[in-house]
């Protein structure tokens, strides 16, 4: 199938879906309307609260919120996942005596630990930022983890009788493998990132898309609740985007899965 | 003798604990001495423990009892005097060939800028000089052996180590590699301790071809002397008179072994 006919097709599909709503949602069927506006709201002032809003420019600040705790989410996680990754790795003893606590904190629902947070670091954006840490540090911390655990016996071997000390080994061969880990569910992390921040901001704050959603539900708005959905999925597209970017240029040595092993 | 023996083992034994607690001996009483500048080849039936011998005179592997002597002087720790060359890919899959060769001298501490032109140089000469950006995954099997090859002849070892380099490889691409081996060795001779199972292999590019008894407690049982001349094609060295005679009489040797190796009960395979 060509590109543009594939193109079509997925354009065909928003199309239908669009207009089935906005049909269902106001013309009635036998006497019916199908979808009642009230927990339907439709198309149209779906879309009309979303040109509002960057119309009037105030989604913009919202945005950036959400954007600034997601990064800061992302950033720290992965570094903490790094270190006790490594960390462990290294250390077996460590790593044993850790496990039981690692399995427990990880087996919890972050979403319980939101209420703690705003407790601990208030309203603002750091409790946001430390939900995303907790869902970011664990993907990280096993990636780097099972990394650093399989990096392949003949290429430590093969370090080795290249002359490579103890330092160069972790140089040359645990911390590229590890790095490669971490790089491979960098879609996932950065999407817990956003996960963090926008249930944070649904469960208390004073700003971003999570608090939009919450305050539209609060007053029955639903148009407004669709619409922060829409620009919340369309916003994590364009990171996911920005993401496959970012590993296309780390990740050049690592064969595709379609290209299989020479 | 007058030239010094660059790797001797002396009634080396190797032994492995295994998991239920018994000691399963890989190889027992090897003796085995390689002169500088000598081509040996170490043949034996699958799980004969030819590896093994070979990780210990690398010093990745204690053996249980026996010396090992490099160069007059016991082994402690990794046989720093060494290139290994392993079966099994062994490249460092994020870095480009160039690196992969380079990173040898930059392990001693040799710049980078320094490295590099003669990492490329050594690229070169095992044909792989337009291919200097790849990365490992980029490369055919036959090219990342090349490259492997580069990568430890480029820190100019006194000894080459190679378990059966060349095993992954087609028929043709064998070959091919042999000669560049051959090639490469022909410059300097190092002494060179090489394991594989292909006989026909062996005698083309070795010196000496020693045999080993199937596993487990497995022995060197014989030792031949390869006089074909030198340098040698090895398309054409399996022409030769002398190479079917010598062929026949190992075989001979070897055949029972080989069959002993197939009738091991599963517990004896190959422990490493």
């Amino acid at each position: 199938m060509s590109r543009l006919m594939l193109l079509a097709l997925q354009i065909l599909v928003a199309v239908v879906c669009i207009v089935l709503w906005q049909a269902l949602s106001t013309v009635p069927v036998f006497g019916k309307i199908l979808l009642p506006p009230f927990f339907f709201s439709n198309p149209f002032d779906v879309f009309s609260q979303i040109v509002k809003w960057f119309a009037s420019g105030v989604i913009w600040k919202h945005l950036g919120i959400t954007l600034a705790e997601s990064i800061l989410a992302f950033v720290i996680g992965s570094l903490g996942g790094v270190l006790v990754g490594f960390w462990f790795a290294r250390q077996p003893l460590v790593a044993a005596v850790f496990d039981p606590y690692v399995k427990m904190v990880n087996a919890l629902p972050r979403v319980v630990l939101a209420p703690i947070f705003a407790l601990w670091l208030g309203l603002g954006i750091w409790s946001k930022v430390a939900l995303g840490v907790t869902l970011v540090f664990f993907i990280v911390f096993f990636n780097v983890y099972q990394g650093v655990k399989e990096v392949s016996r003949t290429v430590l071997d093969n370090g080795r009788m290249l002359g490579m000390s103890e330092r160069q080994l972790m140089q040359h061969v645990y911390w590229p493998s590890a790095l490669s880990w971490m790089f491979s569910s960098l879609h996932t992390s950065v999407g817990f990132a956003v996960v963090g921040a926008v249930v944070g901001e649904y469960l208390g704050s004073a700003a971003g898309l999570g608090y939009l959603i919450q305050q539209a539900e609060g007053v029955f708005d639903v148009a407004g609740v669709f619409a922060g959905m829409f620009v919340l999925s369309a916003f994590v597209i364009l990171i996911d985007f920005g993401v496959t970017l970012a590993e296309r240029r780390l990740l050049v040595w690592r064969p595709t899965a379609s290209e299989g092993r020479g | 003798m007058t030239t010094p023996t660059a790797v001797a083992l002396e009634d080396a034994k190797v032994a492995f604990r295994l998991g239920d607690g018994r000691v399963y001996t890989a190889v027992e009483k090897a003796h085995l001495a390689v002169a500088q500048g000598e081509f040996v080849a170490i043949v034996g039936p699958t799980g004969c423990g030819k590896s093994t011998l070979l990780n210990v005179a690398a010093g990745l592997l204690k053996p249980a009892a026996g010396s090992v002597q490099i160069f007059g002087r016991p082994l402690m720790g990794l046989n720093r005097d060494a290139g290994y060359l392993f079966q099994a890919d062994a490249l460092f899959p994020w870095k480009t060939a160039l690196d992969n060769v380079a990173i040898g001298l930059e392990i001693k501490g040799t710049p980078r800028t320094d490295a590099l032109p003669r990492a490329q140089k050594w690229l070169t000469s095992v044909g792989l000089g337009a291919f200097a950006g790849r990365y490992p995954h980029m490369l055919s099997g036959g090219q990342r052996k090349r490259v492997a090859l580069a990568q430890v002849l480029i820190r100019d070892p006194k000894i080459l180590l190679m378990d059966e380099p060349f095993g992954p490889l087609d028929a043709q691409t064998r070959q091919v590699m042999g000669n560049l081996l051959l090639d490469l060795w022909n410059a300097d001779r190092k002494a060179v301790l090489f394991v594989t199972h292909d006989l026909e292999e062996a005698i083309a590019l070795a010196d000496r071809v020693v045999i080993m008894s199937a596993g487990p407690s497995s022995r060197i049982i014989g030792d031949w002397r390869v006089s074909l001349p030198r340098p040698r094609d090895i398309f054409e060295v399996r022409l030769d008179k002398e190479f079917h005679a010598l062929h026949r009489e190992i075989w001979s040797v070897l055949k029972d072994e080989v069959m002993k190796g197939y009738a091991q009960p599963a517990h004896a395979a190959e422990a490493v």
